[in-house]
């Protein structure tokens, strides 16, 4: 396929996935919103005004960066492994194979749907926040930088998700039982401050922790870790990932018999 | 001549040790209408999807006019268009939709991707359910869609894997006419099907594969003079009792109004014909018991068979 196809299969991929989650943006665009805007209620402002400050900042401009890119990562991740799943399901995925598109651009497609997934509800839920505090950004490059590279690199990771899946259940398992529990533990609603020995250790070996410092960093100006590092780990990460699917269509596992 | 299709040695052994193709070799010419026949499990729907690359072959080579699915499997791909056996489309698309997309995996722009999913929506009939989405569409339907999104970017070679199974006969038989017409435009088609009469009446050349090997590979017209016999029905104005005795044929009464006859080669109808006509027997219309290739099928597995 010359360039200029290759693109066209890109857009095609990425048109068909964007108009997947806008049609049933019901399920897709209004639910994490929703969650979002409770957390907004009840942890920013009911409890929040009650906690005080937390790293030097108010708790409810605290909470709301890291509360952003929880959205912005289970968004991003459900959106690949469900319609990947989907699509393997269906066997609709068939359409893309047989045909002449390469493997990186069936991945590309895919990860920048989740992508624009993830971004979308990540804008939302900003605006949403802006009804409850002022929202000022100290590093814009960090900001945006950081809040794509996570949204790619989850998205990545659905794709392997969805590759692996045997069925629907197999595909809520990582976000129920990994994802939801490291995003919990990964300093969105606390500073790493707060913990001592065994835990404060324990902390720093979950990634989600440096995504979500980092990105508090870029609207804040405030982190627990090293925000050059958290770039380079979670680069490195995206990198992997990608070479990993990769890996995974060129075999062919659990799509070509 | 320019081969459209050629197998060498193809084999598959899947990962249970099942061994469904042992080494086929076949060669399909342009322009061919050919049958690519077998019973349940024969090795016909791995053969396609190792074409197609669903499947992922085990040793052999496979080679798309000119381009080897191993060194250019890029460009062996535009040449091909496939129609499954089972509808894999999405539900939730819209008819029209479906078709522009499959063109877009091809890397045709969107206005020429729109332009032919008008020209096969319209040439099979669906242009009309081009709004409804995949699931709303009827069983018949929802083949004819397989077909306009495989001929979407106009593939050289067309490889249909029982296109027509669970259609109407009316369907059935307004689809042979939109493959024969295509044929005649230059479209090498490749056609599974497990209803015999389809294939006699639209292919020039045939392979039986049964067990993973081919057992016959031939013109569907040499095939059918190896045909020994043909058994009839004849169904009679006459009210009979008992089969009437016409010499040198053997006529069974099937009921009152019905005889069975084998007409072995070398013997005539008139001759049959006059012999009823001695006895007084009007036979009012005739047809065969079987489809003939049928007959010769059901030898052919058989004898591998045994």
């Amino acid at each position: 396929m010359s360039l200029n196809e290759q693109l066209i299969a890109f857009m095609t991929i990425l048109r068909k996935e964007i108009g997947r989650f806008m049609r049933i943006w019901t399920q897709t665009l209004v639910p994490p919103v929703i969650t979002i805007t409770l957390y907004f209620v009840i942890f920013g402002s009911l409890i929040g005004s009650r906690i005080g400050s937390m790293g030097g900042v108010g708790y409810m401009e605290f909470v709301v960066p890291g509360l952003i890119m929880m959205a912005v990562i289970t968004s991003s991740y459900t959106n690949v492994v469900s319609s990947f799943y989907g699509a393997k399901f269906q066997r609709f995925v068939e359409e893309i194979l047989v045909s002449p598109t390469p493997n990186y651009i069936i991945l590309m497609g895919f990860v920048m749907g989740g992508v624009a997934r993830g971004l979308g509800v990540g804008l939302i839920v900003t605006l949403v926040a802006m009804f409850f505090t002022d929202l000022y950004i100290h590093n814009v490059f960090v900001t945006v930088a950081i809040v794509v590279l996570t949204s790619v690199f989850f998205s990545i990771a659905g794709f392997i998700n969805a590759i692996f899946a045997n069925s629907f259940d197999d595909i809520s398992i990582i976000p129920t039982f990994i994802l939801t529990p490291l995003i919990y533990l990964g300093g969105v609603f606390y500073s790493t401050d707060l913990l001592s020995g065994f835990w404060a250790g324990a902390s720093k070996l979950n990634p989600i922790l440096y995504i979500v410092n980092t990105f508090r960093y870029g609207i804040l100006g405030i982190s627990d870790i090293d925000v050059t590092w958290a770039f380079i780990m979670i680069a490195v990460f995206t990198a992997v990932g990608f070479a990993y699917s990769m890996h995974l269509l060129n075999s062919g596992k659990r799509l070509r018999q | 001549m320019t081969i459209a299709l050629s197998i060498q040695q193809l084999g598959k052994v899947y990962d249970n040790g099942f061994a469904a193709l042992k080494g086929i070799d076949l060669e399909v010419k342009q322009g061919d209408f050919f049958a690519l026949l077998g019973p349940n499990g024969a090795g016909k729907s791995t053969t396609i999807g190792i074409i197609s690359s669903l499947i992922q072959k085990s040793s052999g080579r496979v080679q798309i006019f000119d381009k080897s699915i191993d060194d250019d499997f890029s460009a062996a791909k535009k040449y091909l268009g496939i129609v499954p056996q089972e509808f894999n489309f999405s539900g939730f698309e819209k008819v029209f939709t479906i078709l522009v997309n499959q063109a877009g995996y091809y890397g045709l722009p969107k206005a020429l991707a729109k332009q032919r999913a008008e020209k096969y929506l319209k040439a099979l009939g669906l242009w009309e359910k081009r709004s409804e989405v995949g699931r709303h569409l009827s069983g018949g339907m929802k083949r004819r869609l397989m077909i306009a999104r495989a001929l979407v970017h106009e593939p050289r070679l067309l490889i249909l894997d029982e296109p027509t199974a669970g259609v109407d006969i009316e369907m059935r038989r307004s689809m042979w006419v939109f493959l024969r017409e295509l044929n005649e435009q230059g479209t090498t088609i490749i056609l599974t099907t497990h209803y015999l009469e389809e294939a006699e009446s639209l292919c020039r050349n045939i392979a039986i594969i049964d067990h993973g090997e081919i057992v016959e590979n031939c013109s569907m017209k040499n095939l059918l003079s190896r045909l020994h016999q043909e058994a009839l029905v004849l169904d009679v104005k006459n009210s009979l009792l008992e089969a009437p005795q016409i010499e040198g044929f053997e006529l069974k009464l099937v009921d009152e109004h019905s005889l069975e006859v084998v007409v072995v080669r070398g013997q005539t109808i008139n001759q049959l014909f006059a012999g009823l006509n001695k006895v007084g027997v009007e036979v009012v219309s005739m047809r065969n018991k079987s489809n003939r290739l049928e007959e010769l099928f059901v030898n052919l597995i058989n004898s591998g068979a045994a």
